[in-house]
């Protein structure tokens, strides 16, 4: 993974007394709250319902042992002894104190990480595909190119005042697994005829009350281009984007207002002027960039002599079985496989890991996957490089950790904001919805005979939660005072994404989990042998399952 | 007269402020986009930006004009950041002001986009507002301040 030289290391430094300083004036009133909240939030700090919550960064979803030690320290000396992992794959503190915020960002520069721009109108912590490096289905590593973005976005003095936040996520994959579509900026890196790697450009795509699947503004860029393009797309943005109305503000209502012809060609008039300056890149930062990405120590393994002895562990041992079924994933190297662990245990917020957790993590990260973790934007977290024969001493730790949970990618995955629990800007809790689904089905094999498949849960019209993404989606709304669940169905967030559409009219919080029960029970009748949720619903349309989540009981 | 922190020091304010209602303004006088753009002499003048003012219509005489104030009614409001680095991209070398209701906490992002002048709404201490502008001594990109990006310098 990248590693901080003296530069780095000076510039994180200098932001952690420049906010120290800010933090000093404002708790001696030398600031406005109106005046600290851009700074604060471009610190990552909210004032929640009951606490201030602080989102650290983690840059494309990367962490060392080290900083996941570190991450477990700071959660038992600064908050409640647990961190919360965001649909950006960053890291959430619940309850640190104000004050004392300036001394957990000195402790994570220790580590070489931060809270820079994890919120407010400016870029946005880039993401990618959590099996970045080690997916089958890669064409080119993305990561390179994220690390490029973080450095050329880090306190660009440009673009610190947006008319709203900028998100960016590259793609380097045949499966899109970044949600590039949903981005401010969706990134894929593509060959063109000749087989020569560039990127391709989405632009205005996004979630929140206004969801937009983003149009193709670029088909193939020469990855030398990669920031001055995305330069001269921020200063149109910058210059043009309403600044009148917050929900309004995103470029996706610009790319739509001015049509993405014109929005192109706005784009490549600021362009002419960028392109070929200083910020081109050399192909020395290419190769630099690459260079902290390059494969780990990877042993010459013998794929079938590893397969054979893990079928003998999966037969003595179903329940490991169906774990290395439901959490583990085809690793590009023969003996070698990806493993997902599970925050979505029924009775724990989705999401939600403990320090001990974590400590167990940093742990096994060092003895099964050369140090590295990720996280990824359903919630949970990736040891992306174990070995086939250690496998089984992995989930005998993970199971005792309650990390082992056998459901990634299926109904009980469930993709979860904070909601009204926390988060001041909620209509509704979703912590206690997600549970109460995780508990009505709890029958296993009932989940596993759905299929893969995701249901999504936001407690607001912000959509941190990407409900609208979801094959099933669930937005908390408020009405009169009182907690209410508008339902989606058919969101998509691959290639072919889709947004959701609504069902009809919201539910009573209670009714939400037997809702859901109806909608999967008319799938399960509708469904043609081994079609999915998704591709039933697409053939044969909303009204079989309104009629059914409407129909009176008796 | 007012006070401003131009090239690190602070100095009194020379120029006379905007007249909207003033059909030809001095020299020495501050114009509005609309006025400047009735000047018939542009040599030595000064015009001032608002936010939704791009400075494209100034391309063609930014050697003639001494003084350019870009003005933030908010600080939210970014897109004086824009105009000033557009302006000094095509050329602009004379005293590029910021002035209005931005903060000391911005001075930084403000320099770097190429703002030598600042003349804050509240200029009650701008001996505390100049440490500010030493904030950050190292940078990953390019702007006007540092035209080479990090990556270019890196040793």
């Amino acid at each position: 993974m990248y590693v901080y030289d003296q530069h780095d290391q000076k510039i994180i430094d200098e932001r952690v007394a420049q906010f120290r300083d800010q933090t000093t004036r404002f708790l001696a009133g030398e600031i406005t709250d109106g005046e600290f909240l851009p700074l604060r939030l471009q610190n990552g700090l909210y004032l929640q319902r009951l606490a201030p919550m602080l989102r650290i960064a983690v840059p494309y979803g990367l962490m060392n042992s080290s900083q996941l030690r570190k991450l477990a320290d700071i959660s038992k000396t600064y908050d409640k002894g647990y961190v919360h992992i965001s649909t950006r794959q960053n890291v959430q503190l619940n309850w640190p104190l104000l004050e004392e915020v300036p001394d957990i960002l000195a402790e994570l520069s220790t580590v070489q990480m931060h809270a820079i721009q994890t919120s407010g109108n400016c870029i946005r912590n880039t993401t990618t595909d959590q099996f970045a490096g080690v997916a089958s289905d890669e064409l080119e590593d993305p990561r390179p190119y994220c690390e490029i973005i973080r450095q050329w976005s880090t306190l660009h003095p440009e673009f610190a005042f947006l008319p709203r936040k900028f998100k960016i996520a590259v793609c380097g994959s045949t499966q899109d697994r970044a949600a590039i579509h949903y981005h401010d900026i969706g990134i894929e890196l593509v060959a063109d005829d000749d087989g020569e790697i560039g990127l391709k450009i989405l632009v205005g795509g996004g979630l929140g009350r206004t969801p937009a699947i983003g149009s193709v503004i670029c088909e193939w860029l020469d990855k030398k281009h990669l920031l001055t393009y995305l330069e001269a797309v921020l200063r149109v943005y910058n210059q043009h984007g309403r600044r009148d109305n917050k929900y309004k503000a995103r470029i996706k209502i610009l790319v739509k207002a001015m049509g993405i012809d014109a929005f192109r060609e706005a784009v490549e008039q600021q362009w002419t002027a960028l392109k070929d300056g200083p910020s081109t890149l050399t192909e020395e930062e290419i190769i630099r960039a690459r260079s902290f990405f390059r494969d780990p120590s990877y042993l010459a393994l013998d794929n079938t002599l590893a397969m054979s002895e893990l079928e003998q562990d999966c037969t003595r041992d179903p329940i490991f079985a169906n774990w290395i079924k439901r959490n583990t994933q085809d690793h590009r190297l023969p003996g070698y496989r990806i493993v997902t662990l599970s925050l979505k245990a029924t009775g724990f917020a989705p999401g939600d890991i403990t320090a001990e957790q974590l400590e167990l993590l940093a742990e096994l990260s060092d003895l099964y996957s050369f140090g590295e973790i990720r996280s990824t934007h359903q919630q949970n977290m990736v040891l992306g490089d174990v070995q086939v024969s250690a496998l089984y001493a992995l989930w005998q730790r993970l199971q005792g950790a309650g990390l082992a949970t056998p459901n990634i990618g299926y109904l009980t995955d469930i993709i979860c904001c904070p909601g009204g629990d926390y988060c001041s800007l909620a209509n509704a809790k979703s912590l206690p919805i997600a549970e109460a689904i995780q508990t009505r089905f709890d029958d296993l094999d009932y989940v596993y005979d759905l299929g893969p498949l995701e249901l999504n849960i936001s407690g607001c019209m912000n959509a941190c939660g990407h409900h609208h993404v979801g094959q099933i989606g669930i937005l908390g709304v408020d009405k009169k005072g009182q907690e209410f669940y508008q339902i989606c169905l058919g969101g998509n967030q691959a290639k072919d994404a889709s947004i959701g559409k609504i069902l009809g009219p919201s539910f009573k919080q209670k009714d939400v989990p037997e809702v859901i029960d109806r909608i999967l029970s008319t799938y399960v009748t509708l469904r043609q042998e081994d079609e999915s949720f998704l591709d039933t619903y697409r053939r044969v349309g909303i009204h079989p399952f309104k009629e059914r989540a409407y129909a009176q009981t008796d | 007269m007012r006070r401003l922190i131009k090239r690190g020091n602070i100095i009194d304010d020379t120029w006379q402020p905007i007249d909207p209602d003033c059909s030809v303004p001095e020299h020495g006088q501050i114009c509005s986009l609309e006025q400047w753009q009735a000047l018939a002499d542009k040599e030595g003048s000064a015009v001032q930006l608002e936010p939704g003012q791009e400075p494209t219509p100034l391309f063609d005489a930014l050697k003639k004009i001494d003084l350019l104030v870009i003005n933030f009614p908010v600080f939210t409001d970014g897109r004086g950041f824009s105009y000033a680095r557009d302006a000094r991209e095509h050329g602009y070398q004379g005293e590029l002001r910021a002035s209005g209701h931005f903060i000391r906490d911005q001075l930084t992002y403000l320099q770097r986009c190429g703002f030598d002048a600042f003349q804050m709404a509240d200029d009650s201490d701008l001996n505390a507002a100049l440490t500010s502008l030493r904030d950050f001594t190292e940078h990953y990109q390019a702007a006007i301040d540092q035209p080479l990006p990090l990556f270019r310098r890196r040793s």
